[in-house]
């Protein structure tokens, strides 16, 4: 059912390795750094949105004293 | 009215953001899924093609990643015009949320082209109809990021932005049907309703390649929407009330 016989074949793809591989493996790359990054983005722009929010609300407590 | 099943109530960001999160792992668990699926069938079980050897198994990364810039595209188009007409906060986050997930689209069907085109034509690129038009796709998505980007008032960036995706998406038909209005090196389409030029298992390998690239761009477009909407409702209540209750 598997259409390779060994490893290297499959690594070879034929004489294509370069062209195969190369765009596997951007692509790869690409999907896994995305959601990393956006993930992130989230972490820090909820961390940021926080320190703003206390930062007001001392303002607030200021104003009110 | 206020006890019906509402879809309107969806569109609110206060409702969509928590529905959106729960989401997010099942979309990413199924775009796993399928991926494995489609990488053994189109990598392993597939055989070789007769004219192109095994370069051709760069199909089932280049078409689903052309199929998914269009069709992002096409999906933001639609938000910028749910906005313009309804002015509906959610839709330019929504679009906003999409770009840079269709833009790397663009780039990959670019890229894995170029590779493909290389061995199989002898050439990296040309400048013809089918990758001028795909080239001009991924400006349009640099284009609309940069224009957003560069307008401090969100709805106002909505507005340009939508305006700019609804002239844009005349490029959509162009580049699907470029390989029959003109004279293209770029082969025809692959898959069609009546019949298809390929074997069965090469065929359900990309299908399922798309699945995954479908899978993954709803899974990292909800991923962003919700970054977008915190930062954009920030002088909210429920994002206060979200912030203070510890939101990590």
């Amino acid at each position: 059912m598997i259409h390779w016989n060994s490893f290297s074949e499959f690594l070879a793809m034929g004489g294509y390795g370069v062209y195969v591989w190369g765009s596997f493996g951007v692509t790869a790359l690409i999907m896994a750094v995305e959601p990393i990054m956006v993930a992130r983005n989230q972490r820090t722009t909820i961390a940021r949105l926080k320190r703003q929010m206390r930062a007001e609300s001392r303002a607030d407590n200021r104003t009110t004293e | 009215m206020k006890d019906r099943f509402n879809l309107y109530r969806f569109a609110s960001p206060a409702t969509f953001y928590p529905l959106a999160g729960a989401m997010i792992p099942y979309f990413a668990a199924v775009s796993v899924v399928f991926g494995l699926a489609g990488l053994w069938l189109g990598m392993l079980v597939a055989p070789t093609d007769f004219q192109q050897g095994e370069g051709y198994r760069i199909i089932f990364i280049h078409v689903p990643a052309s199929w998914m810039s269009m069709f992002i595209y096409l999906v933001m188009a639609f938000w910028a015009a749910i906005g313009l007409a309804f002015n509906t906060r959610l839709s330019g986050m929504m679009a906003q949320a999409l770009a840079p997930t269709g833009a790397l689209m663009a780039f990959l069907s670019l890229w894995t082209g170029a590779l493909w085109g290389k061995p199989m034509w002898g050439t990296w690129w040309v400048w013809d109809a089918r990758l001028t038009s795909e080239l001009i796709l991924l400006f349009l998505y640099i284009g609309y990021m940069a224009l957003t980007a560069a307008i401090d008032d969100a709805r106002r960036a909505d507005k340009a932005g939508g305006l700019l995706l609804l002239v844009g998406v005349v490029n959509i038909p162009i580049i699907y049907f470029s390989v029959k209005w003109w004279n293209t090196l770029h082969q025809g389409s692959s898959v069609n309703l009546a019949k298809s030029s390929m074997a069965t298992t090469m065929l359900w390998g990309m299908l399922l390649m798309a699945m995954c690239f479908w899978m993954y761009s709803i899974a990292v477009a909800f991923m962003r929407v919700r970054t977008i909407m915190l930062e954009r409702e920030r002088h909210t209540d429920w994002v206060k009330a979200l912030l203070a209750g510890g939101e990590k």
